[in-house]
């Protein structure tokens, strides 16, 4: 006789920690603090969202003339956006050119993008420099190909925020390093002179830099001759960012552990042979996360350029916030400049992610 | 002898006649460069302001316009540099600008170290207040004891003391930095009474107000605030155009010539109109530009009145009264010098 020895049927687990409910009770009613905050989470999110939902979509007003309608139905005026859009975006520039800064950022950021990829790096992506920023100068100053010249005076808007910020990095980043360097120096002289440039520039505000640039530096020139304003200011951000990166820069060379150095010592290499192929590569990995965080406070800080005149994104939305037919919006335009200023932002904060993650995979 | 007399006279004559046909070193400069170099205001609601196409406009740009208009026959000469109230008198005294019209106050300290010129006043202002209709306040005098909304740091908040207290009244000021919020703060009932420049509280009054009749601007003015363009020392002609420029723009409103109508008093028999359109006289050669320098900027940019209602007054979202702006016989202080 064969007794047939079937495996009873598994019980299904208990339904409490399988599906939804399971999930639920495992990610936020696992203990009494966790049950706390989401209770907590859940009355803001009660709170907020309807209150969001209505200004949005319920109470926002498509057309009107001016302000009084939008302020009556108490939502988001998007009539006062589309009337005010290219004004935050471009600001000064002509208004029937508004493609060529809108074409030579769209070319910038390509650039920065490829960049950005290092499969991308390759001899041609050099070209591509090469060719692509002439074209970025042509399309914004024009004069030549049958565009009309404009003044960087007129220049505005998102482009000159991205233009300052992206050039104050990257001539800011070569800077900083040799700054870095010179700080660790043993040559006395260039170590002073580099610890006392970093010490001056960060004891100052950078509106005490941008305030030198802009209204000092034109007194010290013979009458007649006057430097543009918008490179001057370029070069007070490159100056003043240059000097926080190579802080940056420095923690990253001081965590690079005394074998390397003399490693490389040991195998012959002469200074910038060791500093370019052994201590740079580590150290600059290393500081991945603040570089960025000093990369994202520059774009910022770049709004601070309306106490010197210039109309970038931020200026200009003040600029629409005057108009006395649009009283009273300020909550719209500044939401509406928070969200670009958060997408690029945001945007640097997750590639440097993706960097540190591809760059840390031999230490997993 | 006679000849040697003469040789010296015909000299005097010619170096005379350099003198006036040559203009100063910035006008000079302007023409070469084909274009004004005009300071404003970063942004200022009527004065000067970027509309939503990116285009400067108000009563302070016009004048900037004009002053095209005269030298080249075209208002669309210029450049504008934005310019903060830290940056301007740096900005023209280096030579960045060639003008400055930027609601500046004419004051002597100003005028005297910090060498430059005011040229004229193109808006006079002054601190006013404003209280609800409801209070039945007639006068700033009757005042005392009220609870003033005012802004920080500001001579407006220096005057409103010394205001006070030379009429020996007690006030209870509320200090709020933001203009948002002070304005607010009034309309809520948190003070009885708004205090800054009067053109700043006609505006308020017209686009905060929900009854814009329920509330009243005293009469009272506790502050002279002449607002008007600047041109450094050194170029005395170009001194004299901008001068000039806002006269023939005050002289075109009193003799009722208008952008519209100006080409029909090209043959008016008026002969004060006739010497500022440049049909007689040589007014425009003597001020070194065109002869038809006052018929371009009415042409092109219009008489004082034209463009004060326009940016700031009954045809505009502020709605400012013409008031000390109004001409000199219509009972303002808008008086033109005699172009003859």
């Amino acid at each position: 006789m064969t007794a047939e020895t079937a495996p009873l049927p598994d019980l299904k687990p208990p339904s409490s920690t399988i599906g939804p409910i399971g999930w639920l009770r495992r990610n936020l009613f696992n203990s009494i603090p966790n049950t706390i905050l989401t209770l907590l989470a859940l009355w803001f999110l009660w709170q907020i969202v309807p209150a969001l939902y209505d200004w949005l979509f319920v109470r926002s007003t498509v057309e009107a003339a001016d302000s009084r309608v939008c302020r009556d139905a108490g939502g988001l005026c998007i009539a006062f956006l589309m009337e005010k859009h290219r004004l935050i975006l471009f600001g000064l520039y002509p208004f029937e050119q508004h493609w060529r800064p809108l074409a030579a950022m769209c070319l910038f950021l390509a650039l920065i993008l490829a960049t950005c990829n290092r499969r991308f790096w390759k001899p041609w992506l050099w070209l591509c420099w090469a060719m692509g920023l002439p074209a970025v100068g042509v399309l914004m100053w024009g004069g030549v190909l049958g565009l009309r010249y404009v003044g960087t005076e007129q220049w505005g808007g998102l482009p000159l925020t991205v233009f300052l910020a992206a050039f104050g990095m990257v001539f800011a980043f070569p800077l900083s390093i040799l700054l870095a360097l010179g700080r660790r120096s043993k040559m006395p002289a260039i170590q002073a002179l580099c610890i006392g440039y970093i010490e001056l520039i960060r004891g100052v505000p950078l509106i005490s830099v941008l305030f030198m640039a802009s209204v000092m530096f034109p007194l010290f020139l013979p009458t007649g001759v006057s430097i543009d304003k918008l490179l001057r200011t370029q070069v007070a951000f490159i100056l003043f960012a240059a000097a926080y990166l190579a802080e940056v820069v420095r923690g990253g060379l001081q965590a690079i552990p005394r074998g390397q150095y003399e490693a490389a010592d040991s195998l012959g290499l002469g200074y910038w042979q060791k500093t370019g192929l052994i201590v740079l590569p580590q150290a600059l990995k290393l500081v991945i996360p603040p570089l960025v965080n000093v990369f994202i406070g520059i774009f910022k800080d770049t709004s601070l350029v309306v106490i010197i005149g210039l109309f970038d994104l931020m200026n200009a939305a003040k600029q629409a916030l005057i108009d006395p037919n649009w009283r009273g919006l300020a909550v719209d335009v500044y939401v509406a400049v928070s969200v670009v200023y958060f997408v690029f932002c945001y945007g640097m904060s997750k590639y440097s992610q993706a960097l540190e993650a591809d760059f840390n995979k031999s230490h997993r | 002898m006679k000849r040697l007399s003469t040789a010296i006279a015909t000299g005097a004559v010619l170096v005379l006649a350099a003198g006036a046909a040559q203009a100063g070193k910035d006008l000079d400069a302007i023409k070469a460069r084909g274009q004004v170099i005009c300071g404003v205001s970063t942004g200022l609601a009527g004065f000067s302001l970027a509309d939503s196409q990116g285009k400067w406009a108000g009563l302070d740009v016009d004048l900037c316009r004009a002053l095209s208009a005269a030298i080249f026959g075209s208002p669309d000469k210029v450049k504008y540099q934005a310019l903060t109230a830290q940056q301007r008198f740096t900005a023209l005294q280096s030579g960045e600008v060639d003008l400055l019209s930027r609601n500046t106050t004419w004051t002597l300290t100003r005028d005297t170290s910090l060498g430059l010129n005011f040229a004229a006043v193109n808006f006079y202002d002054g601190q006013g207040f404003m209280v609800p209709k409801k209070l039945g306040v007639k006068s700033a005098r009757e005042l005392a004891g009220a609870t003033v909304c005012v802004q920080p740091g500001t001579t407006t908040e220096l005057n409103l003391a010394d205001y006070f207290r030379a009429n020996r009244m007690d006030f209870k000021p509320v200090v709020i930095e933001r203009l948002d919020e002070i304005n607010a703060a009034y309309f809520s009932g948190r003070c009885d009474v708004l205090t800054t420049d009067a053109s700043g509280l006609a505006s308020v009054r017209i686009k905060d107000a929900k009854v814009p009749e329920d509330h009243v601007i005293l009469p009272e003015l506790i502050s002279k605030e002449p607002l008007g363009p600047v041109v450094r020392h050194g170029d005395d002609q170009l001194l004299d155009l901008v001068k000039w420029t806002h006269y023939a723009m005050l002289e075109a409103e009193e003799l009722g010539v208008t952008s519209k109508n100006v080409d029909d008093q090209l043959k008016s028999s008026n002969p004060g109109t006739q010497r500022l359109l440049g049909v007689s006289g040589d007014m425009g050669k003597m001020l070194g530009v065109d002869n038809k320098w006052a018929y371009n900027i009415v042409k092109t940019v219009g008489n004082y009145a034209e463009i004060y209602d326009k940016h700031v007054g009954k045809d505009s979202a502020l709605k400012i009264e013409r008031g000390l702006n109004a001409l000199w016989n219509k009972g303002g202080l808008q008086y033109a010098m005699p172009i003859r």
